[in-house]
């Protein structure tokens, strides 16, 4: 577009506009013969049982303005999301202001997100929900791994978020072993188990093996229900240990921690302290996947979603490279799942059935996959939005359903689509969602 | 003679089911020389070199690669990227292969992995940022940066492989399979598609990597005016055997290329010759 002479964009400019109108005009035709007998005129049986009607031209009209208004909008907000090259009607001077917006976003989020439990401290329900969102934002990150970058397609990620789960709340419940240790034990024995899924089904491909980790997502839960004498099947694991902080339990006993602070003791302190945990967890899988990125391994993630078979000419182990996505996808669900295991105090197969999975799946494609923000945006709208629309009641599913459906007919490749280079000379431009190969397995 | 070549495939045969694509082929490529491999469509040409860069397991025969120290490997033992990783056999496709939605510099970046692989301390080193993980990718990104000028696409390092021109994605191919430092080339019809100019930039291209690099190149060609330019030896191919060898000129001479390449008979062939001179 800069390289347009300032006429040309002009007269384009001019064009864009003139099909928005006409484009808007067609809509309020339309909505005006829709709505003309609808809205417009109003039929009801009379007390003698004849048919009664008046009309309704007024809301009828503002029927037919709020279309017109509307379709405007949503040219607009197309045309300033769409592809590259169609005419944009924007003015230059907005869309800075937008991009500008769009950087801070990531910033101003992270901001926000430190100051929740100062700014809700007396909001037990939002600090909940904010646990909930970064949990899910955590299990989101740990995915991106294997479905954004590797893109293999995992079905089954709820099995390491038991794993993980279950592991904590069996060694902490059997074993006394602190939070502290049982979290990275958590996420070895997840990144096994990973690697046990991974042996078998690397040579499969596409649905084939989507099929696979979607079964072995049920064999884990179905595992857990019925080895009773381990994991007390459907009745679960209670009396789970609450994280400590190093040591000090958020207990109001005389050595916990409100005590040797010398504050009033407050249930509201573990809340925030589980909330710092799972941000500092949820952070640590950011940092981990971005620097994994870009190093070789990475790379290779990469290069695997883009084109199995060049991988293999350039002497890249496809196997090996498959089995650290699962393995480090795997961690990161682990690591989530004793969290959750902590937070609850009580797990059951119930927590972890494929809605889960596809909740998780869900997030990563509607975020854009391989893009951490895109990811996290995801999960702020899923597991948020669905708090949100609770006022909706029976209508909530359906609301989500449809705000879901627009949102994958505007942005089929998830609310951030495009791809950042791992690495750059000059500049780093971002690379197109055209491009960039969604992977087959 | 014989301690010179770096690649020899000895009666390789390959099967599909009842078909034989190729039948008991004996062929050999000289160190730093270009051998091109040409014949009719069908002749069975990439299958062979399907074969020798292990992405075919061959039905029979041998396959030696002697590396310039005296190591020998024998590719018919080794299959999948082992080929590439250890035989240091690097190749392209006929229909370009890159990773489209990754700049071009990634995708050099992606050729050397087995080295930065190392260097980042199988990863661990790399996560924590370690000193000599930080030089070792600076060498790559210049080892990269040097492939780019190579090819002329510096100034397009930072754009997507999938945005630049059809020619360039050709090249860039060449400099990826470059970056893994191979002994020896394969390159699958380079030309296809690249208009007269490119054609000769691509053969001015090839014949440095053999005088800069040293590298030894097989290459599997159509376009007979880079066949005839670059290469050192040419092996004829038609139905899975081998029908001709030897210098360019001498196989442009030979009735049964000319027979094979108008789909007549060596009389025929003959005939036309005669009548065209």
């Amino acid at each position: 577009m800069a390289a347009l002479a300032p006429a040309q964009t002009h007269a384009s400019r001019a064009q864009g506009a003139a099909f928005i109108l006409k484009k808007a005009l067609i809509s309020a035709f339309v909505a005006l013969v829709l709505f003309s007998l609808m809205i417009g005129i109003r039929t009801e049986a009379g007390p003698s049982g004849q048919l009664i009607y008046w009309t309704r031209f007024g809301e009828l009209a503002a029927m037919v303005v709020t279309v017109f208004g509307g379709s405007i909008i949503v040219e607009l907000l197309r045309q300033w999301w769409g592809p590259v090259g169609t005419i944009r009607i924007v003015p230059p001077s907005v869309q800075k202001a937008l991009a500008v917006a769009r950087r801070a976003i990531a910033p101003l989020l992270l901001v926000f997100t430190f100051l929740v439990p100062v700014i809700f401290y007396d909001q037990r329900y939002i600090l909940d929900l904010a646990i909930l969102v970064l949990t899910y934002v955590m299990l989101g990150w740990g995915l991106n791994v294997v479905v954004g970058l590797a893109g293999l397609l995992d079905l089954g990620y709820v099995a390491f978020y038991a794993v993980g789960a279950y592991s904590y709340a069996l060694l902490a419940t059997n074993f006394g072993l602190s939070f502290w240790v049982c979290l990275p034990l958590a996420g070895i024995l997840a990144a096994f188990w990973g690697m046990l899924l991974g042996f078998p089904v690397l040579r499969l491909r596409g649905d084939y093996l989507a099929i696979v980790t979607l079964a072995f997502g049920e064999i884990i839960r179905l595992v857990i229900i019925n080895w009773q004498s381990l994991t007390g099947g459907p009745n679960g694991v209670s009396g789970i240990p609450r994280p400590t902080l190093f040591g000090i339990p958020l207990t109001p006993g005389d050595d916990g921690l409100a005590a040797r602070l010398g504050i009033e003791f407050s249930p509201t302190h573990r809340i925030v302290f589980l909330f710092y945990l799972i941000l500092a967890m949820a952070l640590l899988t950011n940092w981990v996947t971005i620097r994994l990125r870009r190093l070789p391994i990475g790379r290779a993630w990469e290069a695997l979603r883009e084109d199995e078979v060049a991988c293999r000419a350039l002497g890249i182990n496809t196997t090996t490279t498959k089995l650290t996505a699962f393995a480090t996808g795997a961690m990161f669900g682990g690591l989530a799942g004793a969290f959750f295991a902590t937070r609850q105090g009580f797990i059951s197969p119930e927590s972890f059935t494929f809605q889960e999975s596809a909740l998780v799946l869900a997030i990563v494609v509607l975020g854009g996959m391989g893009s951490q923000l895109g990811v996290a945006l995801a999960a702020l709208t899923m597991i948020g939005g669905f708090e949100l629309f609770r006022g909706l009641d029976q209508y909530r599913m359906l609301v989500f359903g449809i705000a879901m459906v627009v949102l994958m007919i505007w942005r089929p490749r998830g609310l951030i689509g495009h791809r950042d280079p791992t690495v750059f000379l000059k500049r780093s431009h971002a690379i197109s969602s055209d491009l960039v190969k969604e992977g087959h397995g | 003679m014989s301690s010179d070549r770096i690649l020899s495939v000895d009666h390789l045969t390959m099967r599909f089911g009842g078909i034989v694509a190729v039948h008991d082929l004996s062929l050999s490529a000289e160190r730093r020389k270009i051998t091109a491999l040409i014949g009719p469509n069908g002749a069975g040409k990439t299958t062979v070199f399907n074969c020798i860069t292990g992405f075919y397991k061959p039905s029979g025969g041998t396959m030696r690669l002697t590396h310039d120290d005296g190591r020998e490997v024998w590719l018919e033992r080794l299959n999948d990227f082992r080929i590439a990783k250890q035989a240091k056999v690097a190749r392209t496709f006929q229909n370009i292969r890159l990773f489209p939605g990754m700049t071009a510099l990634e995708n050099l970046m992606v050729a050397q992995h087995n080295a930065l692989m190392l260097a980042s301390g199988l990863t661990f080193l790399g996560l924590i940022g370690a000193p000599s993980w930080r030089s070792a990718e600076r060498r790559a990104i210049d080892q990269a940066k040097f492939w780019l000028t190579r090819i002329g696409l510096l100034d397009r390092a930072d754009d997507a492989a999938g945005n630049l021109p059809y020619g360039d994605q050709r090249r860039l191919e060449i400099a990826r399979a470059m970056c893994t430092e191979p002994a020896l080339l394969c390159l699958d019809e380079p030309a296809a598609g690249l208009n007269a100019r490119e054609s000769a930039e691509l053969s001015a291209l090839l014949l440095s990597i053999r005088a800069d690099q040293g590298t030894s190149i097989l290459l599997i060609e159509h376009d007979m005016s880079v066949v005839m330019e670059i290469s050192d030896h040419v092996v004829v191919m038609d139905y899975g055997v081998k029908i001709a060898e030897g210098t360019p000129q001498v196989v442009r001479d030979d009735p049964k290329v000319i027979a094979a390449y108008l789909g007549a008979d060596e009389q025929e062939a003959l005939a036309v010759m005669e009548s065209g001179t």
